[in-house]
């Protein structure tokens, strides 16, 4: 019953932050949307035994990808009747993707629901037996362990080609260097004059 | 706990026990946090010193309750220009992700809330959500020192969650659990079977160190306190705060603080365990052992507070990036080395 209960609850929410993620005029409340189906999307994963994948969630998508959006939004200066002025003219490239995209879903599930492909047994350990953890390391670093190294790597280039992207030689910026800052002496940097007393000092 | 409510039905007795224990958890907290405010203050004047508080009551002990009955009565003013909603739900971020925080902290063998097998995530993932109260505060103010404010503590949190996260990875190795309460059982006399601590194990000790000063850095205290530089930004991101709504922010960063000193007496100071593995230290319980640590901590705390100068910002992000990010990566690799040689075998 409660199981029921927490379920339509962060369904409603995921569904209901979804829709006015969209349709907020705000571009900071957008995010703020998303962040919150993110969380409640967290909750729905919880519910189904999944705490790990949920943890991840929250860690990755609203610790780290949400404050990035967020940022982002923050410093545009967006003029928004702008942005809404190709509504119409967008409107049926948006209906035909949802359009194809609905058909896929339905199309999968119905496919799984005949019974899906037969892969042979599932390699997953039994849910009951191990925490999630401990069954997801198992698998990664020993079934698929190429894969999830070949993953690090993607990542990897991507991480190398956005800085190289980014990246740009400045000549009129003034650099710090730290070492030097931190060799720096009390004695180097001032003198005592030790001016008699009533008469000042030259410089 | 559930057991005393047993003449109801279950699931209205597992509700009415949970309740009561997060009331038993917040309440104590909160009285902490007042006291902690004054003990800083106290700490920082005796290093100034300065007499620090001392009308409110005996010593000036009710001095934090005297402020905030102060700002209690006070009017809460939002600037016109400012992003209502998410002025007012900022604070409130703040502070509920701080005694969130709190579920998964072990104050004994059972005496933990929330024992599940994920607490050090869950842990990364509400401290992560702390940095929205800031960010959003410093949005809807519509003013420019809070927004400064908020963009520097985005960035700040973000770099020092990174070496964070590699300083657990490296209790995790050791450990072999994300659970907070087999992380604390891990160091029942791990050094030489009798001291109880990680921190004295030569490869985890530069991690314990990483993490005080990256947890002073995740809580924007002082040295790292850049947020609210008041030289520079006024008082950043609290600056259009006020009455209950600046107090939330004002208990929220107390309470963050506690949690940090309790994270660094569980990860590498044996948390509730004595310090030493001698059975009648064991007959004091577990929540005075843990007590004790934090309240050490929190002395380190403000102690550094009171003695260190400001970071520049360029310095803060060079300490997090190119000297804390590399030395916990390499220290990964060197505990994970070790484990592998000597506890899994190659």
């Amino acid at each position: 019953m409660i199981q029921i209960l927490a379920f339509y609850l962060f369904a409603i929410v995921v569904v209901l932050s979804g829709v006015l993620c969209v349709t907020a005029r705000n571009p900071v409340h957008s995010v703020m949307w998303l962040i919150l189906a993110f969380f409640n999307a967290a909750g729905l994963m919880l519910l189904v035994g999944a705490e790990f994948i949920a943890m991840l969630l929250v860690i990755v998508y609203v610790g780290a990808v949400a404050v990035l959006f967020l940022f982002v939004v923050m410093m545009l200066d967006i003029d928004f009747t702008e942005m809404r002025s190709g509504f119409a003219k967008y409107l049926p490239i948006g209906v035909a993707l949802v359009a194809v995209l609905a058909g896929e879903i339905i199309f999968a599930t119905s496919a799984w629901n005949a019974g899906g492909i037969p892969l042979g047994d599932a390699p997953t350990p039994d849910p009951e037996a191990i925490p999630n953890i401990q069954a997801l390391g198992l698998l990664i670093y020993t079934r698929y362990l190429f894969i999830f190294e070949g993953a690090g790597l993607v990542l990897l280039v991507a991480l190398i080609g956005a800085i190289v992207l980014t990246h740009r030689k400045r000549g009129d910026v003034r650099h710090q260097n730290i070492a030097k800052q931190n060799q720096r002496r009390p004695e180097e940097a001032t003198v005592n004059m030790k001016p008699p007393v009533g008469q000042g000092v030259e410089l | 706990m559930i057991s005393w409510f047993s003449f109801l039905p279950y699931g209205l007795a597992y509700t009415v026990a949970t309740v009561i224990d997060i009331l038993v958890i917040a309440l104590p907290l909160m009285l902490a946090v007042a006291m902690i405010i004054y003990a800083d203050r106290k700490i920082w004047a005796a290093m100034a010193l300065r007499r620090g508080p001392n009308v409110v009551g005996p010593f000036g002990l009710l001095q934090s309750f005297a402020d905030g009955l102060k700002v209690f009565l006070q009017e809460t003013i939002i600037p016109s220009a400012a992003n209502r909603g998410l002025f007012l739900i900022a604070p409130i971020i703040t502070f509920t992700v701080a005694l969130a925080a709190w579920a998964v902290i072990p104050f004994g063998p059972k005496a933990v809330l929330a024992n599940i097998n994920v607490g050090l995530l869950y842990l990364l993932a509400i401290s992560s959500m702390g940095v929205y109260g800031v960010i959003l505060s410093g949005w809807a103010s519509n003013s420019k020192y809070p927004f400064y404010s908020a963009i520097r503590a985005a960035a700040q949190m973000v770099s020092y969650e990174v070496a964070i996260g590699f300083v657990l990875i490296s209790v995790v190795l050791w450990t072999g659990s994300f659970r907070l309460n087999d992380i604390v059982m891990a160091q029942r006399g791990h050094i030489f079977g009798i001291i109880n601590a990680f921190g004295f194990n030569p490869l985890l000790f530069p991690m314990a160190v990483v993490f005080l000063i990256s947890s002073m850095a995740e809580t924007a205290r002082a040295p790292f306190d850049l947020t609210e530089a008041e030289s520079e930004i006024v008082a950043g991101y609290q600056t259009e705060y006020s009455s209950m709504s600046f107090a939330l922010f004002w208990l929220g960063e107390y309470g963050n603080v506690l949690l940090m000193c309790a994270l660094n007496a569980t990860l590498f100071w044996g948390g509730w365990l004595p310090p030493l593995d001698l059975p009648f230290l064991y007959w004091v319980p577990g929540i005075v052992w843990i007590f004790a640590k934090i309240l050490i901590f929190f002395f380190i705390f403000s102690w550094v507070k009171a003695t260190v100068p400001r970071y520049r910002y360029d310095q803060l992000m060079r300490l997090g990036w190119k000297i804390f990010l590399p030395l916990s990566l390499i220290w990964v690799f060197l505990i994970s080395g070790w484990l592998m040689l000597t506890r899994y075998g190659v």
